[in-house]
């Protein structure tokens, strides 16, 4: 009997360890994250809309539909990246997501100060690579550094009623993500 | 012998535990550092790079992006103050302020987070859309039945959650209580 209680009890210590390491495992078998949902809509390196979410049809789960949204699927691995873009007259914001969907970075309008947003993106490594005089010349650049070579940069630009979506898709029309230009 | 039988069942009994508290865990909402105000609950934490694990993979179950903390916060609420869960069948009224915050925005959503369709296409409102009294408070009328002022529409959907997102906030990792973020109060109202 004592011989079972010590089996049970090892075999429930042992599921702690197996919880443990399916919940950590887990972000990195997903098939049905962010990333992969939108790998089949969004060309690397380029800046695509996303269709309006809709009852039928919503590429991710609880979109808000206040906003036109705009993504940009990032792969550092040849290089940094450079994302520039106009701001809407309302309310616009830049969120940076690694390739497991967790939110790294957010900028909104009133945070960047102008009427334009300039940083660059690049991993910590490209980071520390960069020659020193570069870094001082271009210090009105915000960098951004990546916790992951790939991931998301989510573009988003609300309409505060209806009928200023028009102006909210200009506004993402604007923004631009590729490697930087000589 | 009884060494095999006796690992055999230790190892039924830890993919069982094991496995069975995982799926538990992720089914629910079990993220931590949650702020609870009346029917309200946000999870800020989810959205830096402070997330727990537990959050970490429940968002790569879902293939959500949560909002990022310099973008805003999200409040959900799944049933009113009386913790009575929603039915899109009852009346539901939303009433008084938001807290301080640039744009807000109010959305309804299924339990899997899809817009629920209706005859008005309505999914929501912006704080800019809101029909308000002269104080700048403002009520809100969640249900399948068209009503005058701000009408939500369920579409009758059985179950729904409401999602209160506000932009550009000081609302956030370091907010307690409902003094520093006045959250509307969700009254549940008449039922067929």
């Amino acid at each position: 009997m004592t011989r079972w209680l010590l089996w049970l009890l090892g075999g429930i210590l042992l599921g702690g360890v197996v919880h443990l390491a399916t919940v950590l495992w887990l972000p990195r078998t997903a098939t049905q994250d962010a990333y992969s949902r939108l790998q089949e809509v969004a060309p690397l390196n380029t800046v695509t809309a996303l269709p309006a979410p809709s009852p039928d049809k919503a590429l991710l789960p609880f979109m808000d539909p206040a906003f036109a949204t705009a993504v940009c699927r990032y792969d550092l691995a040849k290089g940094p990246l450079q994302f520039s873009m106009t701001l809407s007259q309302a309310y616009t914001a830049v969120a940076f997501y690694t390739r497991f969907g967790i939110a790294y970075y957010a900028i909104n309008d009133r945070a960047a100060g102008r009427r334009t947003i300039q940083l660059d993106l690049m991993t910590e490594k490209q980071h520390s690579e960069m020659p020193q005089e570069v870094d001082v010349t271009t210090a009105d650049r915000l960098i951004v550094e990546s916790p992951t070579v790939t991931g998301l940069i989510v573009i988003k630009a609300l309409a505060p009623e209806p009928g200023l979506m028009p102006m909210a898709q200009e506004a993402l029309a604007t923004a631009r993500c590729r490697p930087p230009q000589p | 012998m009884r060494l095999l039988i006796g690992s055999f069942f230790a190892f039924a009994v830890a993919a069982l535990v094991g496995l069975g508290l995982t799926w538990l865990t992720l089914s629910g909402s079990t993220a931590f550092g949650a702020i609870s105000i009346g029917a309200w609950t946000a999870w800020p934490r989810t959205g830096t790079t402070g997330i727990d694990p537990y959050a970490r993979a429940a968002i790569a179950r879902t293939g959500q992006l949560p909002l990022g903390l310099g973008d805003g916060v999200a409040f959900y609420a799944r049933a009113d103050d009386k913790r009575r869960p929603f039915d899109g069948r009852c009346d539901v009224n939303l009433q008084g302020t938001t807290p301080p915050a640039r744009f807000w925005t109010l959305t309804l959503y299924d339990r899997d987070g899809r817009l629920v369709p209706n005859s008005l296409n309505r999914h929501g409102f912006t704080s800019q859309e809101i029909i308000r009294d002269t104080d700048g408070r403002f009520e809100i009328h969640v249900g399948p039945r068209a009503r005058f002022g701000n009408w939500l529409p369920t579409g009758g959907a059985e179950h729904y959650m409401l999602v209160l997102r506000l932009y550009d906030t000081p609302v956030g990792l370091a907010t307690r209580s409902g003094r520093e973020a006045p959250m509307p109060s969700v009254a549940g109202g008449q039922c067929p």
